[in-house]
């Protein structure tokens, strides 16, 4: 007996007892990692389609946060942009228009005053709007003069309000246009968007979770009578679910990766049509991307709801099985 | 090495699988376990091996009952055990190399120390040469005896076997055996379950009979002890 009794307490191991721990500990996970990954690598086709869901489910959401994320860089400019126009009454002379500016200038609460006459407004609508046919055809010149006011950045909205009001009381001013409507109400649609966002960030994860979830499910049942052996010959419930954690890890990394992939093709594609368009308006604007923090998040989303899911379903469906 | 205290099973839903049993093997028998179908063989290695639970009673494995063993804990107890079954189990997705080393991987052997042990294991069984070989594409007795390869790879001191030789012909069935025989030359305690009255009378081990969950026989090796000669009822099956 003496011979097997030896090996009664577990097995002999070379070197000392706690570094040959240590380095069995790895080397099961390396073992059960790259198995794990050839496990996915023999059925390329299921795993792929697996892998594509998982990379579009976290792309969409990835994608709606950049849009987002520039929405609110191109309106930071704005915020403060409570600039508004004046419009004098159409036929005024240009002197009038002058002398007005100069008066508005010299009141208090105000930043700036720049007056556009007519001609340099029907110059300037003539080159960006392509009504020039139109325009030729009307033979008057139909835009009045205006005064872009700035007030000063210490005035809050009810007190550029007032100023807009009182502007607006003079003869010669027709209409007073404050900017800053539309602006709260741009931000407002983007704080929409953003919440919007979250909700289908939340979702779609949730949405990971369940697809590695039941894929690992599945995989668990073809495996059934491999997890019986191993439990029957000794195999701790951590070694057995191991193979499945790792399974969710690989598909949550290569699910991420195809995210990142996906979002940058995305920015990529659109980065040239948005250029355009900022130039179309006179802006030097051009999208942002999420940059490395942000394809680093996606990737580690990834492998964390692919963990995830492989963890409810191991925790869920491991026990079941018991050898009879 | 295993001992037996008035052990009752009766699972649930069903009748009494095993009645009110004592049995006390020491370490280094070689122990038949018989009796025909439903008698309770395999419900009592399932109790040996903590996959089942006994109703009543306590059975004690290795001086530790087996009631002190929790859940958690049974993967390792198993490990000190090694369990040969009818089927032999083998896992189909990978070499014969493969299957008998899992035992070692479980518990952490370095590769160094698998390659020696899975060898050594191989060439002890006589299938020195098939490692690299897939173990459906061998025949019944050398699935069988890579199952055995398996059990024995991590030197348990105990080794439980049901119906061992249940898809064999006499020939081969005399061979396990005899591998057996080897094993517990060695010094490993065996448990051996099977219906082959001749097989087992030729090899002359203590024979343990039971019938209907009851203990009616224990003859030792050298015929002593007492057996209910004459019913029909066994070696039939």
């Amino acid at each position: 007996m003496a011979r097997t009794r030896r090996s009664e307490r577990g097995p002999r191991r070379s070197g000392p007892g706690m570094v040959a721990r240590i380095r069995a500990y790895f080397r099961q996970h390396a073992h059960h990692s790259l198995g794990a990954l050839g496990r996915l690598a023999r059925q390329p086709v299921a795993s792929l389609l697996t892998v594509a869901v998982i990379g579009i489910a976290l792309a969409l959401p990835a994608g709606l946060n950049v849009l987002v994320a520039n929405a609110r860089v191109l309106s930071a400019g704005w915020e403060s942009a409570v600039d508004f126009s004046v419009y004098l009454q159409h036929g005024l002379e240009l002197e009038r228009a002058e002398a007005l500016a100069a008066q508005t200038r010299a009141r208090s609460g105000i930043a700036a005053v720049e007056i556009i006459s007519a001609e340099a407004a029907l110059a300037e609508f003539r080159e960006h709007s392509g009504f020039t046919a139109a325009l030729e055809s009307l033979g008057e010149n139909p835009l009045p003069h205006t005064l872009v006011v700035r007030p000063a950045p210490t005035l809050d909205a009810g007190a550029v309000a007032a100023l807009a009001a009182e502007l607006e009381a003079l003869e010669e001013v027709e209409l007073v246009q404050l900017d800053t409507a539309w602006v709260e109400r741009f931000l407002g649609i983007i704080d929409i968007a953003r919440r919007a966002t979250e909700v289908t960030l939340l979702l779609l994860g949730l949405a990971v979770i369940i697809i590695v979830g039941n894929t690992i499910r599945l995989d668990i049942q073809n495996r059934r009578s491999e997890i019986e052996v191993m439990k029957l010959i000794g195999g701790s419930d951590g070694f057995i679910r191991r193979p499945f954690l790792y399974g969710g890890l690989w598909y949550g990394i290569t699910g991420g990766l195809l995210a990142v992939i996906l979002t940058g093709a995305a920015l990529l594609a659109l980065a040239a049509p948005v250029g355009r368009l900022a130039g179309l308006y006179g802006s030097e604007f051009s999208l942002v991307g999420p940059g490395m923090a942000g394809f680093a998040a996606l990737l580690g989303a990834g492998t964390l709801l692919g963990w995830l899911g492989a963890w409810v379903a191991t925790a869920r469906h491991l026990r079941e099985i018991e050898p009879t | 090495m295993i001992r037996f205290e008035a052990v009752g099973k009766r699972y649930p839903g069903g009748g009494e699988a095993l009645a009110t049993l004592d049995l006390d093997i020491a370490p280094g028998e070689f122990v038949f376990l018989t009796g025909p179908s439903g008698a309770g063989k395999s419900t009592l290695l399932k109790l040996v091996a903590l996959i089942e639970r006994p109703s009543r009673g306590q059975v004690i494995v290795n001086g530790q009952s087996t009631r002190q063993i929790p859940r958690r804990r049974i993967a390792q107890f198993r490990r000190g055990l090694g369990i040969v079954f009818q089927d032999h189990k083998l896992l189909a997705d990978r070499n014969v190399f493969d299957n008998v080393a899992l035992p070692l991987i479980i518990a952490g052997f370095s590769p160094r120390d698998i390659n020696r042990r899975v060898r050594a294991a191989l060439d002890l069984v006589g299938l020195a040469n098939k490692g690299p070989r897939n173990p459906m594409t061998l025949s019944t007795g050398e699935q069988q005896r890579v199952g055995i390869a398996r059990a024995v790879v991590s030197k348990p001191p105990l080794l439980i076997a049901d119906e061992p030789t249940g898809n064999l012909d006499p020939e081969l069935s005399l061979e396990i055996m005899r591998l057996f025989e080897r094993f517990n030359e060695l010094g490993v305690t065996l448990l051996i379950a099977s219906h082959d009255i001749d097989l087992i009378t030729r090899l002359g081990h203590r024979r343990v009979m039971l019938a209907e969950g009851r203990l009616v026989g224990d003859t030792a090796a050298d015929g002593s002890g007492y057996d209910v000669d004459g019913d029909p009822a066994y070696g039939q099956d």
